[in-house]
Order: C-alpha cells, then structure tokens, then sequence
C-alpha cells in the first residue's frame, strides 16, 4: 500500500484536478480521496504538497541501445534516466542490433526490461526486416511477442507502395505505423537545417521540405488505405500544418514533437557543437514557433524526447561524421514545464503531452490515467524545483545533450512504477529496491 | 597595435584593424621577398607542420616556402583518409602530431568546423588552410591584400565573385575580409549554388553575371569544383559556361580599369575564357604572390612576433 498525500492530483482522463489522496495497493490505482488524508494508514506515506500527483509520464520514442550497443545504453540505464526524468513507460525504437524484427528480440527486451528495469518498455518493432525497406516484417508475431507499435525510426521506409502495402495490412488488426517522416533523396546527405547557419558554416543543409514532402505522403498513404499513422518527431512548421489538415479531414493520424524542437533552434549549431546535431536538424525560429503553436492548438498529441544515447568519440570529432541524436530522458519534463510559464498551457494539457496522448497513440491500457484500477505509474512533479543539469546528473551511459548546464526549473519528486517508488528526491521516502 | 590570437581560424571574429596590422606585416615580408637572399631567421627553432587532409599543392606549398623563408622548420604531413571509419580519428591524428611539439599546425581538412575543433583539443597555435566549405582565412587577406596592391582602398569598389558560392570557403572568407572594409558585394551562380540566405551578409544574390559585373571593380572568379559535387547542381560545364563564364565580351560591362582575379587552379575556358585567364588585368599570379607574403606574416605574429619584421 501506497499513499500519496495533499498534492495536486491531475488527471486529464478523469477530469480530476484538485488537491487530494492517492491510494495504491498490489500495482493498481485503488481510489482517490479528497478532504482530510486517511488518519491511520498502514504502509508508505509520500507526502506530495506544494506538487502535481499525475499519471505516470510516457515517453513514446526512445533508444535503449539494447540489444547490440550496450556501451551506449541498456535497459538498466535507460531506464534509470527514465524514472530520474519522471517516466514510468518508455517505448523503444527497433534500431538495435540484432534489429527489434523477430519475437525473439522483442521478448530479450521484454524480459532485461522485467528483470532489471526501472520503468515499463514497450518496444516497438520494425516495419521492414532489418529496417532494410524491402520486405515486411512478421507484423502479427511481433505483436504477440509484445510490440506495441511498428516503425523502422531512424531510416525512412522509402518506397511508398511498400508503406502502403504494410499500412494497409495492418489496419484490420488495429496496429499503428509510426513514421520517421524524411524523403532521405531530398535530404541530400545534409547534416544541419537548411538555413542560414548552416550557409554561415559550410554544413549542408537538409531542407525542411525533406521532412514535409514525406509527411505529406505518409498522410496521403495513410488516407487512401484508412491506416493508422504516427508522425515521428515533427520538426517544422510545414509538418505541424499537415498534421493539422489530416486530423481536419478526419484521418486517425497522430503526432508527436520533442522538447528540442520547441526550445532549440539551429542557432545551437554556433561553433559546430555537436551535441546539436540531430535528424530531423533544430530548425529555425519560425518553425519553433509553428511547434510551440501545434502544442497550444492540440494539433501535436505527444512530446518525445527521441533519447538517442552516443558515447563521446562519436560526438568528439568533425561535424559533418558526428552521430545523430541526444540523450533527453531526464530534461523532457522540465523542457516541457517550461511551456507552462505565461499560462499559454494549463498543466493538464502537458499530463495529456506526456502521458495521455502517448498512452492513446499505442493503445497502452491501464496507462495515462489515474482512476481507479488503472496501473500504479505516478509521477510526483515539483514544479517549482530549480536546478542544474550537470554532467554528474547524467544516469544515462552517454553525456550527448545540448542542455549540460542548462538551469532548469521543475523536475520528477516521485516516480511511481507499477506502485514501487522507483527515483524519489522527496525527503524522507526511500526508493524501493 | 596587439597581436594576441593563439589561432587563425576564420575571419569571422577579425576587426578591420586587426587585418590591416596583417597586411603591413605582410607588406614587410614582401619587402624580404625582393631580397637576393630571401631569408630571414624570425622563425629559427620554430617548427611549423603542414597537416593536411585534403589534396592541395598551391596553398600547402605557399604555407612551406612561407615558413622557409621566415628559417622555420616545416614538416608536410599528407592524409587522404579524412574518415572516421578508415581508422584513426582526426583528434588521434591531430594529439600525435602534437605530440611531437610543434609549434604551428597548419591544418586543411574537407570537413567544416575542423580547426576550430582541434583548436579546442590541442595546444598548439592552428592555422586554417580551409576546412570544408567554412573559411580559408589566409586566402581572404590575400585577396584583400591583392586588391588594396592595386586599387589602394576597399571601401566603396564593387566586387563580384561568381561560381560555386555554396560550396566555397575561399567566398566565407572574402565575405568577412572585403565585406568588413566597406565593399559592395555581388555573389554570382547558378541558383542551386548560390543560396538565398547569403544575402544576411549584406552581399546582392543573382544569377545573372551581367549584373554582377557590370560596373564591377574586382571580378573573382571561382573554380567549378564537379568533384566535390555528389549530386548535379547544373546540367554541364558547357551549359555553365555559357551562363556563367567570364569572357571577353561579359568583361567589357565592368569598370574599365577592372581586374580578374582567381583563387586557382583555373578550368580554363570554363568560368574563364583562356584570353582572359592571361590578360593583364588578370591578377591570378599576384594573388600567389601575396598569398606566400599574408601566409609569413601570419607565421610571424603566431609564433610571437609582435613588431613588424626588419
């Protein structure tokens, strides 16, 4: 038995947002309590006043490097990063090695994630063997294996009858295709937004129409077959108006953002840092901009932070060769936080970002709600809490973020998974082994 | 005044003071260079290294005979494997060679960013010899030192540079040179070449090289380099040529008292008719000639000196 006491309970799917109790008993949600707490209760007490008491945060879009780049990353520490940065459930991305395209991958992950993680992994399997977009994967085993989505993040299916054959096989079976929307053709081999820093500094510069033109068509897809579709990482202005279009023509296609997107630009490039170096790329302001209004608007269902762990010597070196990505597990939630001040979004509307929306997408029940008999996944926010991400901060194997140093304010007091306290900086509660 | 850069990386973050104090410098090294015996010890003990990455014959030369003549001793290190998954990583590379104590490495590599890169991992003074499409600093103050040889001033000449602008280092340089003593710049190329966002540095965007040059001081023409280029960004080099090629009668727009000028080597009959590539307002070899003298002075204030050589 649990109790969660005086704080802010916040819960979208309910409708519940009031100061409250939180009682969880055998990994369930048993009841809420408003007025007085429970005058004699017989188990763990965490006192949540002066903080939010929401549904447990899912990342939907993660690299766990595990099977195949463990010097990277494994399920231990992700996961770890994961409950330090207020996350319950984490999905991850089949770019591993082997790739996640056989049951057998997808249980490895199930059970190193039973054994010894710290929060939930879903893994999401790939849509094409090998992520090598030319044959389909074992969509239906895959699935029975635990896969809860498909997608070959990373790389984009290129060849669009392909896509359209797996979207299509798919949809009476209900599963959802997430796409890493890029027309890597038009790309061009660029390794920064196609800008004016990229000119500034001799990068080649990936145009944002590489990102559109393949939303454009993933949604056409999705139209013509009634599939189910996910845009992954959405970084320009242009793919938060498309999204926008096919939710109004009544398409079930979803979207997602990552806090780099709303808080960065490609003015971070400055000096070749990179740390900053991504794909999709930071883009410019105009498009922050669009990102930040497709999260007011409810155009944008989720924010992903894309955690993309890399060991130093592959960052450590010329920009045009440095990898791809950044490790976000542990500052999404105050990135996000951050979007609160000026009050253009309420705090229910981020729980709906970060936990609601992502839950919905992939279909996870029992997650991103609080009522009653729903999973034990809470996440206690202090959102006042101001502090620095420093090197030493970092659970992740890899330090590849842009936001080292970085003052934040807002951060995960308690993370609650399946009822056991997972990562808790609340005084007196003890994490549960 | 005070010279206190430990660094030439780019031009980007150079005052117009500052360049000027080069190119007195340098107008001092040309002094020795019309010596009988061009040599001067400012540089005995020194050991400066050539490490590069990229083939290039006229730069990696330019930047020995500099240091010969200033009695530096100067090692060539050649590398074509620039690759991360060939072997050895540039940092390696660059740490190994340090750690035979040079004191000036002068690094050209095809990656942009890479000296500013190994200047924040290593302790010796870096020169850029061009990195990727970023900056060729020396060849900026050439240029500029070239120029200021023959029309006295910067300020107020129209200048056109005409060719591949996006993939050039040698334009991000002579932005920052020319630009920031006054001049009024024309980028010219084929669209795809010539991107839009260049106009945030002041300079007109065309592709029409009439305009460019018509009424132009300085034309430089820039070599169309079909090797860097994976992809096409113009139908052919007879297509380019007869949009973009500098010849007799497109030359006849500019000032009268016009010159040409060519960071090399030069496709001839391409970007520049052959008649024009040795016409005497063709200042291609006095660009060479300034390049060794900018290339000693800067070998000069790195290595301590602080006063204009005698």
């Amino acid at each position: 038995m649990l109790l969660i006491k005086g704080g802010r309970v916040i819960d979208p799917a309910s409708g519940r947002d009031e100061i409250g109790h939180l009682v969880l008993e055998d990994g369930k949600v048993r009841e809420f309590l408003a007025g007085d707490p429970p005058a004699r209760f017989q188990g763990k007490v965490i006192s949540a006043e002066g903080k939010w008491v929401v549904p447990g945060l899912i990342d939907m879009h993660v690299h766990l490097r595990d099977p195949g780049y463990e010097w990277k990353e494994d399920i231990l520490t992700g996961t770890r990063a994961a409950a330090a940065g207020g996350f319950t459930s984490v999905a991850c991305m089949a770019n591993t090695n082997p790739v996640n395209d056989s049951p057998e991958v997808t249980r490895h992950i199930l059970e190193k994630a039973r054994r010894e993680g710290c929060a939930n992994v879903f893994p999401v399997a790939a849509v094409t063997r090998g992520l090598e977009g030319k044959e389909m994967a074992d969509f239906s085993e895959l699935a029975d294996a635990g896969a809860v989505a498909f997608s070959d993040d990373g790389k984009p299916v290129e060849n669009p009858l392909l896509l359209r054959r797996a979207m299509e096989y798919v949809r009476p079976f209900g599963y959802r295709i997430l796409s890493h929307a890029e027309d890597a053709v038009l790309a061009g081999g660029g390794a920064a937004h196609e800008g004016w820093t990229a000119r500034k500094l001799g990068i080649p510069g990936i145009p944002s129409a590489a990102e559109e033109v393949a939303i454009a068509r993933d949604i056409l897809i999705a139209r013509q077959v009634g599939g189910k579709l996910h845009i992954q990482h959405i970084s320009t202005r242009m793919g938060v108006d498309l999204l926008r279009m096919a939710r109004r023509a009544g398409l079930d296609v979803t979207g997602e953002t990552a806090p780099q997107y709303f808080t960065l630009t490609d003015a971070a490039l400055e000096g070749y840092d990179t740390n900053a170096k991504m794909n999709p790329p930071l883009r410019g302001e105009d498009d922050r901009m669009a990102i930040l209004e497709g999260i007011q608007d409810g155009t944008i269902d989720a924010i992903a932070c894309d955690h993309a762990p890399h060991e130093s010597y592959v960052k450590k070196c010329e920009f045009a060769i440095a990898a791809n990505g950044i490790i976000g597990l542990q500052t999404s939630l105050p990135l996000s936080l951050s979007l609160l001040a000026g009050g253009k979004l309420t705090p229910a509307r981020l729980v709906e970002l970060l936990s609601v929306g992502p839950a919905r997408i992939l279909g996870l029940r029992g997650k991103g709600t609080l009522a009653a008999g729903a999973d034990a996944d809470v996440t206690v926010i202090d959102p006042g809490a101001e502090w620095e991400f420093g090197p030493g901060d970092v659970l992740s194997k890899s330090k590849n973020s842009p936001f080292l140093g970085w003052k934040m304010r807002g951060r995960a007091a308690a993370t609650i998974c399946c009822g056991r306290v997972r990562h808790t900086t609340i005084a007196g509660v003890t994490a549960d082994a | 005044m005070e010279w206190n850069r430990r660094h030439v990386l780019g031009l980007s973050d150079f005052h117009p003071e500052e360049m000027e104090f080069v190119i007195d410098t340098a107008r001092s090294m040309e002094e020795v260079l019309t010596r009988d015996i061009k040599k001067v010890p400012a540089l005995r003990g020194k050991t400066v290294v050539n490490l590069f990455f990229e083939a290039s014959t006229r730069t990696r030369t330019s930047f020995e005979i500099a240091g010969k003549r200033l009695s530096a001793d100067v090692v060539n290190f050649s590398s074509s494997t620039s690759s991360v998954t060939k072997g050895e990583t540039l940092l390696d590379t660059a740490r190994n060679i340090e750690a035979m104590k040079p004191n000036i490495l002068v690094v050209r590599h095809s990656a942009s960013g890479a000296a500013l890169f190994l200047s924040r991992h290593l302790s010796c003074s870096i020169i850029n010899a061009g990195d990727g499409a970023n900056e060729h600093p020396s060849q900026g103050l050439l240029d500029l030192y070239t120029i200021l040889k023959v029309k006295g001033k910067i300020a107020g000449l129209k200048i056109a540079i005409v060719g591949d602008i996006l993939h050039s280092r040698v334009v991000r340089s002579d932005l920052h040179s020319l630009g920031r003593m006054g001049a009024k710049l024309w980028l010219c190329g084929p669209a795809p070449l010539v991107p839009r966002e260049m106009e945030r540095t002041g300079a007109v965007v065309t592709s029409d090289i009439r305009e460019a040059v018509r009424g132009a001081d300085v034309i430089i023409m820039l070599r169309i380099q079909l090797e860097r280029q994976k992809t096409s960004y113009f139908p052919s080099l007879r297509e380019y040529s007869r949009r973009f090629g500098l010849n007799r009668d497109i030359f006849s727009l500019a000032k009268e008292d016009a010159v040409i000028m060519h960071p090399g080597p030069i496709n001839r009959g391409v970007e520049l008719s052959d008649e024009l590539a040795d016409c005497e307002q063709s200042l291609v070899l006095r660009q060479v000639e300034s390049g060794v003298a900018v290339r000693m002075a800067l070998l000069y204030l790195l290595a301590g000196g602080s006063h204009v050589a005698h």
